[in-house]
Parts: C-alpha cells; structure tokens; sequence
C-alpha cells in the first residue's frame, strides 16, 4: 500500500511507464483488427487447404498421391508453361518500366505535373481487379475498342484474333501492369524521396549526371524496394486467376480456359468435383512462393540494417 | 487471392518480427486442430423431421419465399408468374444459366452442399446436360414419382425429356425444343433463283454458287461454340455417344464426321460460310442483312433474326426449311442446341409450391405461348406458340411443320456427358479456326481434347 503515496520521482517514473504501456496497448488494439483478419481469411483457409491437400474424399490421409494425381492432368504441365512465361515477362516488365517511371516521375521538375503524373498512375490500381480486366475486354474487343484502328492496324479485325493463345501471356502481362503498376511506381517515387538529399548532392558535386546518379546511387538504394516488390508480384503472379477467367468468359471459352493453375484448381474442385487434387495445387503455389520469398530475401540481405 | 495481395500491396510494409512469428504459427496450429477437427464430421445436409416421400429425402417442408434462379432471357418466365400469382413470396435471382459451359450452377450447388444452405427451390438451366451431375450431387428432385402426375408429363413433346431422364426417372422439365433447322430468307432465294437444298452436297454447291455470284453474302455460320451441335451432331458425327452412366464413345475422325468437316471447310475457304460468333457485336454489325441461308436451332427465329440485339431482320423475310441430309442415310437427322431445363431442388422446403411453378412455367400459356422465344417443350403450349407466331406474320408461310418434324428427328446418338461438348470445341477448334487451320486437320486435336476433358471426369472412353 505504500505505492500508493509515492514520492515525486518515482511518480513520474511510473507516468512515463503507463504511458509506454499504454502506447504498447493500442498497437495491440490497432493489430488486434489484422489479426483477426488474417486468422478468419488467411490463416484458417490456408490450414483447411492443407488439411484437404493430404486427405482424400473419405477425410484419409493421402499422403502425395493427391499432388502425383493432379500433376499427371492434362491440363497441368501447359499451366505450368503459361504461368512460367507470364511470370516472365510480367517480372521483368514490372521491374524495368517501375523503377525506370518512378525515376523519370522523380526527375520532374515541376511538382504540380509530377503530382498529376503521380495520380494517373494510380488510378487504375485504385479500380478492383476484376473491373479493370472488364475494361480490357472492351479495349481488346476491335469492334468497340477505342484503340480499334490501332489493332487493325496490327492485323487484327476480331476479338478471336487478339486473343489468338499465343497473344495471352503478354496481354495477361499488360493488363496487370496496368492494374498494378501505378500502385508501385508511387511506393518507388516514394522510396526515392527517402535517399537523404546530402547522398545526391555528393554525387553531382562528384560531377555525376541524372543517368549516373540513377545508375550508382539511386538503383542500388532502391534494392530492397524492388525485391520486395518481386517477391509480393511473384506470388500474385503464381496465382493468376482472374484475367484469363474473365477472358475465357468473354470469348465464350475460346481463349483462357485452364490457363493458369489456378483455374485448373478451380476446376478441380467446382468442375471435377474433386476440392482435394484442388487443394493440392494451392499448397504448391503456396510453397513455391515461400521458396522464392525466402530465396530472395536471404540473397539480397532484405533484412540487414542499413 | 490476387485481390488480396494487390490490395496488400497498398498498404504499409510491416517489419516483421520473431514474436509476431511464433504467434502467427501458435494461431495457425490451434486453428488447424479445430479445421481437422471439424472435418471429420459429416457433410452438412441433414434434416431431423421430414422423410422419404415422393422418391426421395424431403425437407421438412415450410411456407415462406421460393427462391427461382433464371437466366436474363428467363426472366419474364418468373415475372409471369409472379404477376399470375400476387400471393406467392417470389425470390427471383438472375445467373448466367450455366451458358456456355461456365458451370456455375454446379459450383454454387457444391458450395451450398457443403454449407449446408442455400440452395435455391427451382433453377432454369440453358445447358441440357444438368443431369450428368445434379442427380449424383443428390441435388435434383424425381418429379415422376409423385410430385408431378403423368398425366402433365406426358404433354412434353416426345423426346423431349431425354435429358432429364435417369434409369426411367425424370428429374427436370424440359423448356424449349431446340432442334436444328434450315432459317432462310424466302424473298431472296427467290430473287436469285435458288432452290432450298435439301441435302448437304446441293447445300455445299449453294454455298460455293453463292460465294461467286453474291460475295459476301453467308449460307451459314460456323463460328460458335455450338456449331459442333448444329453440323456435327447432324451429320451423325460420333463425338459424344454416351453408352452409360460414366461411359462415351468418342470416334470423330469417322466419315460421319469428315464429311462434314470438309464442306465447312470449303464453305469457309469461299467465303459463304462465317466464322464468328452469331451473338457477337462483330457479326451484327457486318452480316446484317447478308444471311441468305443459316442452319440453327429453333429459337434462332427469336433469338437472332427477330432480334433488335441480333440482325433486326425486317418482318416478311425469314422462315425454315428442314435440316439438309446426306443422301443415303435411311431416316432424316438433325442436331439439337440447348433448349432449357428447369430442376427442382431436392432440398427444397417448398416443394409444393415449387412444383406449380415449375409446371407454370413450362405450361401456361401466359408464358410459354405470348412470351416465350423459342418453341415450347410442352405441346398444348407449342400449339399456342405455333399459332402466335402464324398471326404475327413475322415469317413467311408456315414454319410449324418444319419445326415440329424437326423436334422428333433429333439424332439419339449424342447423349448428354457432364463434360461441355461447347467448351471442348471453343478451346480445341475455335483459335485454330480464326488462325486459318481447316477443321479437318483439327479433328485428331478435338478427339483428343474430347477424351481428356471426359477422362477428367471419369468417364470410361472408348473409340
């Protein structure tokens, strides 16, 4: 009870200590939402996933006969080519034209166009995933496109000649850009505005020009932001989903039905009534995520101090 | 899940650390003992009263609001209903109508079997091979058992409940006929001196007199997911013979279906014979008033020429010719393009008042013979339509006899699988097709395409 009448120094002690634990209580209270989200919307499915992907129909354990299973479809090995090649060429186009715009965008002198730019881009990440790629069915579409003389220009008078199968990964590639470019190229221009000024400075007194200061400074110190953004787009880009669906829904199953491996574990489950061969490709895109997440991250130092 | 990580994308960039680590895998353990916990138990479907009546487990049943999934073209069909009955609670929910493959129907079916809830009391259907895993799935209702007397089941046109039928029971009700015919504009045949063919090789010399003397101008279209089930089916091609209930025999590199093949190849390489989609902005815009001949289903009348979204064609042009044949075959065949189902769901808790919709739908005239697009399934009704569409005077002559010969001449030997004959097609000959290959060097890729995609499905495929 002698707490109760403390002296002076130690009550400020104890207001200081109240008011960490305080500020630590309502981290928690402020995580508490994510949590509870993950757990409902991350944690549980990926945990049910796993559980059907080792079990068979009759709830056994399977062992990896569900993933042999599914791997010898024949639907299997050509999604695996598909989402190989998009990956591809979405990577490196994300990689190039995001750094690449970020630092055009942060070379802008004037700072009202360098805003305007800054919100163009994002608009189209601000738009949900699947109405973007609805607003590219109408773009690739030459009887509606406003594009439509630019497509014929390139030889292509209907919607089944743009969305020939060999077209599909490098329009899937342009329409995520497109969707989630805009988003990075701001947390980029962002980054670029985090290299002290005083760095840039002794670069140009050291008579380094724009390309230059790019090249040596302003690139190296973006490292971390860039394999950050690789690892978050590979594992989106494994799990290409809603761009060749909608596709092969627009052309009536012409283009983009069983594209992607996602769709094949759609189809496992809702069309070969068979949620556990379904299951058992999500754990392996799952898997293969972490492996490059954790590839990338020990190989680039992610997380060493500055 | 792409949604998810793009919107992650977004937001600020956690550090992460060890204890929020251990935490998350605490979580994920405790949370991965509950899920295999719960899994162990039964599927959800389970009801204490109720019982077995009528040929099946019923519900225990209720009054309350009947829930009807329909597609856009059916909608008036509910609305019908609704304005005929005031005091039925009526739910009425508009999907795609499993068109074209999408499946939807199956996979919402899955997922409410899995819940436990949800499923709606009828659905309309617009694909004709529901059955192949509805009555597996425990989620159509026997309607000849009990619940519909025989008496109204027997006024569906002969045939015309094929699809529904399992082992002598019926388990949906047939909406439309949509067997294939001839559509041709009458004054312009005239014009030019053309006779109607009435069997494929005149059709094909047609095509090709057609392609010089009128270019531009189509005898046929060959670019829709359903054209194999406008020519193939025709020409008695044996690309979908079911043998049993997981069992099909698949042979299309037979002269049934070469035959076929090669005149629409050579129909395409003239020119007469397009390669878009019926229903595309494309074919709209261009053909509009070029379509001296088109072989199709029976509720093309309705659905493409009558059609302010279709080629508009003015009143007085178009009407129907039996399905060209190939001499020599002993009784006249024709194809078949979807003509609708409506299921009862066994799950229903409504059931008596499900079934009066479902028998409104298809036999009352309020609907079926004033409203309905394509010629109904339920004869007293066809009738009716018949004699509509005589008054309205939008076709030349009579086209009732054509179509109805044309219900009774489907060819039987392409059955109803669960995997989409549509869907094979689209992805195995369409992008060939655009890209300029000839469906006769595609056949080995469809057979192949045809016997994987049934595989899948666990059908026992033969040759």
């Amino acid at each position: 009870m002698n707490l109760a009448s403390p002296t002076r120094p130690a009550g400020t002690r104890s207001k200081r200590a109240l008011r960490r634990v305080r500020v630590v209580r309502a981290g928690h209270v402020f995580v508490a939402g994510y949590v509870v989200l993950l757990a409902a919307f991350g944690l549980v499915p990926t945990a049910y996933g796993i559980y059907f992907a080792f079990t068979n129909s009759a709830n056994y354990f399977a062992g990896l006969s569900n993933f042999t299973a599914a791997a010898r479809d024949f639907r299997y090995l050509p999604a695996v080519g598909h989402v190989a090649l998009y990956l591809v060429i979405w990577l490196v186009a994300l990689v190039l034209f995001v750094t690449g715009l970020a630092l055009v965008l942060h070379q802008l002198p004037a700072r009202r166009i360098s805003r305007l730019v800054r919100f163009l881009y994002y608009i189209p990440g601000a738009l949900a995933g699947a109405a973007s790629v609805m607003v590219w069915l109408f773009m690739l579409d030459p009887t509606v496109s406003p594009a439509a003389s630019f497509l014929r220009l390139l030889g292509y008078g209907t919607f089944g000649q743009v969305i020939e199968p060999g077209h599909l990964a490098i329009l899937f590639a342009m329409i995520a850009f497109w969707t989630g470019a805009g988003g990075w190229i701001v947390v980029m221009y962002g980054a670029l505005n985090n290299i002290p000024l005083d760095v840039i400075e002794a670069a140009r007194i050291d008579g380094a020009g724009g390309w230059q200061t790019a090249r040596r400074i302003q690139i190296p110190m973006l490292r971390k932001w860039i394999v950050y953004m690789v690892i978050l787009a590979f594992a989106a880009g494994t799990q290409l989903f809603v761009e060749p669906q909608l596709i092969s829904e627009a052309s009536l199953g012409v283009a983009g039905r069983d594209y992607s491996l996602n769709q094949l574990s759609y189809d496992f489950a809702f069309q070969n009534n068979n949620v556990n061969y379904a299951a058992a490709i999500s754990v392996e895109l799952l898997v293969v995520s972490l492996v490059v997440a954790a590839l990338f991250v020990t190989r680039s130092r992610f997380f060493d101090a500055d | 899940m792409a949604l998810v990580i793009r919107a992650v994308r977004g937001r600020s960039h956690p550090r992460p650390s060890l204890a929020r680590a251990v935490l998350a895998v605490g979580v994920a353990a405790l949370l991965a003992g509950t899920v295999a916990a719960c899994g162990n138990g039964s599927s959800g479907n389970s009801s204490s009263s109720g019982g077995t009546k009528d040929g099946f487990t019923q519900a225990p049943q209720s009054s309350g609001t009947l829930t009807v999934w329909v597609d856009s073209t059916r909608v008036p069909a509910a609305q019908a209903y609704k304005k005929a009955h005031p005091d039925v609670k009526l739910n009425i929910v508009t999907y795609d109508g499993d068109a074209n493959g999408s499946n939807t129907l199956q996979t919402k079916v899955d997922l409410y079997d899995r819940t436990g809830s949800g499923w709606p009391d009828v659905v309309f259907s617009a694909e004709n091979n529901e059955i192949s895993w509805a009555v597996n799935a425990g989620f159509t209702a026997p309607l000849n058992e009990g619940l519909i007397p025989s008496s109204t089941l027997n006024n569906f046109a002969t045939g015309s409940l094929a699809p529904c039928t399992v082992n002598g029971k019926v388990y949906c009700l047939r909406n439309d006929l949509a067997a294939d015919v001839l559509w041709y504009n009458a004054p312009l045949m005239e014009q030019w001196g053309y006779q109607v063919p009435t069997t494929w090789p005149q059709y094909e010399q047609l095509g090709l007199e057609v392609a010089k003397q009128h270019p531009g101008y189509l005898v046929g279209n060959a670019g829709d997911t359903f054209t194999p089930e406008i020519y193939m089916w025709a020409s008695q091609c044996q690309a979908n013979q079911i043998t049993g209930l997981r069992a099909v025999t698949v042979n299309v590199t037979s002269p049934s279906c070469t035959r076929m093949a090669s005149l629409l190849d050579t129909l395409i390489k003239a020119g007469s014979m397009s390669k878009l989609s019926v229903f595309s902005t494309a074919f709209d815009k261009k053909e509009k008033g070029k379509v001296l001949m088109l072989p199709g289903p029976a509720w093309f009348g309705g659905a493409v020429f009558d059609s302010s979204s279709g080629l508009n064609a003015p009143k007085g042009q178009i009407t129907v010719a039996p399905m060209p044949q190939w001499p020599g075959s002993a009784t006249p065949s024709t194809g078949d393009v979807g003509g609708g189902l409506w299921l009862l769901s066994a799950h229903s808790t409504h059931l008596a008042e499900a079934v009066n919709f479902m028998t409104w739908v298809t036999g009352n005239n309020a609907y079926q013979a004033d409203l309905a697009p394509g010629l109904p399934a339920y004869v007293p009704a066809a009738a009716a339509w018949l004699a509509n569409q005589a008054k309205s005077g939008y076709y030349v002559g009579n086209i009732t006899s054509a179509l109805q010969q044309a219900a009774g001449q489907v060819w039987s030997g392409w059955g109803y699988g669960q995997f989409s004959q549509e869907a094979i097609w689209a992805s195995a000959i369409d992008p060939g097709l655009t890209a300029g290959k000839t469906i006769t060097s595609m056949l080995p890729a469809w057979q192949s395409s045809i016997t994987q995609h049934a595989q899948a499905d666990g059908y026992q495929v033969s040759q």
